[in-house]
């Protein structure tokens, strides 16, 4: 059970002002999503709650179940169960899947006092794991995300999120670059996660994936602050009207004609 | 993760850097004639192999220290340096293991070596190497009933000097560089390994080099020579003590394979490397390793592991002269501080259908350069000759350098060649994707190193893989903030 609680966050990336003032309360158990035109900082918010070392919050507090989060470092946070979808997972060649998820595992075990897993409990885990966001079992052989197609590298993230239990998850983009298909399923995989326990930040910038993954509140993000908040109408609305309607003056054509067409 | 940190990483403290306090029979430093005949009396050698030594001495004199290599150090004082030291009790050879100085045997155990016998039972025979003289050789026994000889290159020349004065030079004459040239003059010991036609060695045969003494050089000389349709594999590891001045290890490695024979030669060298923030001591290792490839369907692999030395000068080769014969190269070399490695292989084909594989992993950490340097030769009649090489780099923090000298010269249109080369750097991306999973990015990094290695690690033999994995994750560890 973890409360997340943003307030007044600021932060920057090389000298350049990005998130000006966020404030956002996410209970345990909520479904929050993100939504905002390009450039607005949706993802750079992502990554200063992971813990991205270029991110440099000016101002702000990020309480994570009453802890000051920003003072953990990335794998402090991982192990507490804060945990990111990357948009663009990385390759580890020669490193197994599986490998590298039972090191991350045994991670968060440790931090939590237990022991190390077994192999036999772990590839159990693993394979009633795998089933809820079918990916196939070869992937686990595999080095971790290297040639692995855009949507099975989605996927993985999900199994990740799976296998590790955590309390808050961070997708960031993860419906970017999905078909349909694959949208569907990693859909699944997150809903199937849903609990009262663990809270969810959904960071994109179509409305098209919260058909699938409904959400308790949307929040619209343009340049650097929330600028509305709203039930799920509120996504609904943006796929009308785009982003433009609520703060015309800094958001780009490009962007809102982006959301018009998703 | 910021560079800083990643220079932070590649700080690591040697681990073997333990001095073994024991009286040790030593020449005075300095080199000429007499001290070649001085050495070789004290071996109570032959006087073909005195007359061998004097040859390749003179030829020395007239040499000159190579300079091609990008490895920069400051001139070696050949006059300043001893060049025999030997542990005391070797005066009387021990005869078996409980005569062998308990001292000495406290550093094979502290170096993690099995000398015992009946701890021998994974199946490995070991040769230790001690400053200059092989101290003691386990199971001799028995692979002597299979005829298989395994024993200090000494003991060689008094037992079967007809194979020894058959094969010694006839891979690395001591004419074929200056390093070599000063090994045949001042020679040691080292292990010799005989393997009868047919025989397949039955257990991996091992041996550690230890320099213990101070201003030493170690210069050992292993020949292994493996008869028509026999197997062997082989490895080899080196530790030295922390000492600020520069010692100088120059080996030679002879190997010959006849018809369908195979040798598989594996390395895990750890010298000590030198202070890593002033490069202060730490050893300058040149060493001369070829293998020839002498009859048909032979095989000859050299996996090297290299995370030591101040100075790494090495490059392991294969003749390919019989047809159909294989050579391949697998490499990994880690620098990190102040250490430098210029090393790579050279194959060169002369039998027709002969093949050869270059494998090598190049990883550089603080102020490392690593250079990777092999030549392919094709010769006139290595029809349908083929090789493939890929060499990969990779940089941790942006204070060191990676670079490849790749030579190919092919001089028959058959051949087909493949290169591959890659540069890589560890990737913030790499260590934050593995810090959000819940790793440490120290763990991070070294699953990251592993998984760039995992081609070669996989060709060592199996408990020597573990080894060397633990000792690139030592090596890297305990430097990440």
């Amino acid at each position: 059970m973890a409360k997340l609680e943003i307030k007044n966050l600021h932060a920057e990336v090389e000298g350049q002002k990005i998130l000006k003032g966020i404030d956002l309360v996410l209970n345990p158990g909520e479904v929050h999503a993100i939504m905002g035109p390009n450039g607005s900082g949706k993802s750079t918010l992502a990554q200063v709650l992971a813990g991205r070392e270029e991110y440099t919050v000016t101002e702000g507090q990020v309480l994570y179940d009453g802890k000051d989060l920003l003072e953990l470092d990335p794998e402090e946070r991982a192990r507490e169960g804060v945990f990111m979808a990357f948009q663009y997972p990385v390759e580890i060649p020669g490193v197994s899947n599986t490998y590298f998820l039972k090191a991350a595992l045994n991670a968060v075990r440790k931090h939590r006092g237990e022991s190390d897993i077994d192999a036999m409990q772990f590839l159990t885990l693993v394979r009633e794991k795998m089933k809820m966001v079918k990916m196939d079992e070869s992937l686990l052989g595999r080095p971790v995300n290297e040639g692995f197609s855009g949507g099975e590298k989605k996927r993985n993230e999900i199994f990740h999120m799976a296998v590790l239990e955590p309390h808050l998850c961070i997708l960031d983009e993860t419906d970017s670059g999905l078909d349909i298909d694959a949208l569907k399923v990693v859909s699944e995989g997150v809903n199937t996660l849903r609990s009262p326990e663990r809270s969810f930040l959904v960071i994109t910038h179509y409305q098209r994936l919260l058909d699938y993954i409904i959400p308790d509140i949307v929040h619209v993000l343009v340049d650097g602050r929330i600028q509305r908040s709203g039930g799920k109408e509120l996504a609904l609305e943006l796929e009308e009207k785009g982003y433009a309607w609520i703060e015309p003056a800094t958001t780009t054509a490009t962007a809102a004609t982006a959301a018009t067409n998703a | 993760m910021s560079t800083e940190m990643l220079e932070e990483y590649a700080k690591q403290e040697y681990k073997w850097g333990f001095i073994t306090d024991i009286e040790q029979v030593t020449v005075p430093p300095g080199l000429n004639e007499d001290v070649v005949r001085l050495i070789s009396a004290k071996k109570r050698e032959p006087e073909w192999l005195l007359e061998w030594r004097l040859k390749a001495y003179r030829h020395w004199l007239k040499m000159k220290e190579p300079e091609w290599a990008n490895i920069h150090y400051d001139p070696i004082d050949y006059q300043d340096m001893v060049y025999y030291s030997a542990p005391k009790s070797a005066e009387d050879r021990p005869k078996s293991l409980d005569e062998v100085d308990p001292e000495l045997l406290a550093t094979y155990e502290k170096l993690g070596i099995p000398l015992k016998e009946q701890e021998m039972l994974a199946g490995v025979a070991v040769d230790a190497v001690f400053d200059s003289v092989s101290v003691a050789t386990t199971f001799r026994k028995k692979l002597a009933e299979m005829g298989v000889i395994f024993g200090s290159f000494s003991e060689a020349v008094h037992e079967h000097p007809e194979l020894v004065k058959k094969y010694l030079g006839s891979v690395v004459p001591y004419t074929d560089n200056f390093f070599a040239a000063l090994n045949s003059a001042v020679f040691s010991d080292g292990s010799f390994v005989y393997i009868p036609k047919g025989v397949r060695c039955p257990m991996e045969l091992s041996t550690y080099f230890r320099i213990n003494a101070m201003n030493t050089g170690q210069f050992e000389r292993t020949l292994i020579v493996a008869e028509e349709g026999s197997y062997v594999s082989y490895l080899e590891g080196c530790t030295a003590p922390m000492r600020d001045e520069h010692q100088l290890h120059a080996a030679v490695v002879e190997l010959v394979a006849m018809d369908d024979a195979q040798i598989k030669y594996s390395t895990v060298q750890n010298w000590y490397p030198g202070d890593m923030e002033t490069g202060k001591g730490g050893i300058y290792n040149f060493v001369t390793k070829r293998g020839k490839c002498a009859g048909r369907n032979s095989k000859i692999s050299w996996t090297q592991v290299e995370t030591g030395s101040a100075i790494t000068w090495k490059y392991p080769s294969c003749i390919l002269k019989g047809d159909n014969s294989v050579g391949e190269f697998y490499s990994v070399a880690l620098t990190k501080g102040r250490q430098q490695a210029d090393t790579g292989t050279k194959m060169i084909h002369i039998g027709k259908n002969t093949t050869s594989t270059i494998v090598s992993k190049g990883i550089s950490a603080g102020h490392g350069q690593n250079t990777y340097r092999g030549a392919v030769k094709i010769l006139k009649g290595a029809d349908g000759a083929r090789n493939f090489s890929q060499c990969d780099s990779m940089l941790i923090g942006d204070q060191c350098g990676a670079h490849t000298f790749p030579y190919i010269d092919v001089n028959n249109p058959t051949a087909k060649m493949e290169h591959e080369a890659t540069t890589s750097k560890i990737g913030e991306d790499q260590i934050f994707y593995c810090n959000q999973r819940g790793i440490s990015t120290e763990d991070a990094v070294s699953m990251i190193v592993n998984g760039f290695c995992k081609e070669v690690f996989k060709e060592l033999p199996m408990e020597f893989a573990v080894e060397a994995r633990k000792l690139l994750e030592v090596n890297l560890e305990g430097s990440v903030g």
